[in-house]
């Protein structure tokens, strides 16, 4: 099968399942593009990166990011821009039409499930499932590529360093006076890479 | 006798390039995709150029949550099908993808997985920006977590779906297998009794 149709029937399964927002996407993201080889673990990291400093939802992020570089890693005839401009077009459309199809022809079916309780209902049990897909997510990048790709133990220590300050930054909000401020992601990515930038260039 | 004829209400058409354009805007300048959109598409929508109620809005916003998918491109189409029907969900979602769909595409082409590994100062970079990642993704586990309310009774099924993906063992670390069994599940606990009641 050729990657193309790898890729669309990849991003057609994210664009059907992908209940619960960006976070919960990524480990169905990270199995069907990691998987199979398109990309590396850290490169997967690196989308995630890129999508948190550009606009737009993460989903149409990975897809374009990976469906550009996918068909040149899987074939090295396929590594030029016209053919990485192909795969991103379809993995985003492939991303994007199951929402598409989904809203215009289910609207009425989800109102009339909505009073009686029903979607209630499924998503009573899709709730302790998303904070799983999430925690996977993480898990799987808490890995030796990601912290400790050159094998030295004083990295590996400084990487946990970086996350931990990282999970402070993001999770407990700054108290300035009377108000609560939230770090936004992209400045905790900036220091990151600035942090990265002095401690291993 | 005569039925007096009402004129018609003055049916306004939204011009499709207005709508395009607006979500073209909102595609271009939300971070983070989901919630951080919505707020700014209520802004543009209901309270700028008044296309639509508040109570429809939310009314849209309810179908678009209950349904898989990106939350923004299901926001655009909902809106954009009320507005000039299925021209104007195309017109909508087109215009909230193409803004990340072409930064990402500049990227994509500048910053190579090649140049990433073997320039010196962009690797660098990289190296201390992906521990961070992982923190933010840490971050939502604790913050879903608490919005799910999670009790004794809930709390295993997070830990166990988090384990079985995580392990990489075929069927059963696939995370669409979790979210059929949750959905089915909640279902069926939702179903079942409300089944014996009316058989009573």
């Amino acid at each position: 099968m050729s990657i193309y149709w790898k890729l669309i029937w990849a991003y057609l399964k994210i664009g059907i399942f992908g209940f619960g927002g960006g976070y919960a996407m990524l480990s169905l993201v990270e199995k069907s593009v990691v998987g199979p080889g398109w990309i590396t673990e850290t490169m997967f990291t690196d989308i995630v990166a890129i999508s948190q400093m550009t606009p737009g939802p993460i989903g149409i992020n990975s897809a374009t990011y990976i469906g550009f570089v996918a068909p040149g890693s899987v074939n090295p005839e396929l590594n030029s821009v016209g053919w990485g401009l192909l795969g991103s077009i379809l993995a985003t459309l492939a991303v994007t039409i199951p929402s598409f199809i989904l809203v215009l022809y289910s609207a009425h079916f989800i109102r009339r499930h909505n009073e009686s309780g029903a979607v209630k209902a499924v998503f009573s049990g899709l709730r302790p499932v998303v904070v799983g897909l999430i925690a996977s997510a993480a898990i799987m990048l808490m890995n030796v590529a990601n912290f400790n790709p050159n094998g030295i133990s004083s990295q590996l220590w400084t990487n946990i360093a970086i996350c931990a300050a990282a999970f402070c930054l993001a999770y407990f909000p700054i108290k300035l006076g009377k108000k609560k401020i939230k770090i936004h992601p992209i400045l905790i990515i900036i220091a990151a890479g600035l942090a990265g930038f002095l401690l291993y260039y | 006798m005569e039925a007096q004829i009402q004129p018609a209400a003055p049916s306004v058409k939204t011009p499709l390039w207005r709508i395009f354009a607006s979500f073209f805007k909102i595609g271009a300048f939300t971070f983070g995709g989901g919630w951080a959109m919505i707020s700014i598409i209520e802004r543009e929508i209901v309270d700028k150029y008044h296309w639509i109620e508040r109570d429809d809005f939310l009314d849209l916003l309810a179908i678009a949550q209950s349904l898989p998918g990106i939350l923004a491109v299901n926001i655009a189409t909902a809106v954009g099908d009320k507005l000039r029907g299925t021209r104007g969900s195309i017109i909508a979602s087109l215009g909230t993808i193409l803004p990340s769909f072409l930064i990402i595409l500049a990227i994509a082409i500048f910053l190579t997985p090649d140049m990433i590994k073997n320039n010196r100062v962009i690797s660098s970079i990289f190296m201390g920006i992906r521990p961070a990642v992982v923190a933010l993704i840490i971050a939502p586990v604790l913050t879903s977590a608490k919005a799910a309310k999670l009790t004794w009774k809930t709390v295993w099924i997070p830990l166990v779906v988090a384990l079985l993906i995580s392990l990489d063992q075929g069927l059963i670390s696939n995370p669409i297998l979790y979210i059929i069994l949750g959905g089915v599940g909640g279902f069926l606990l939702w179903w079942l009794p409300r089944r014996k009641l009316n058989r009573r």
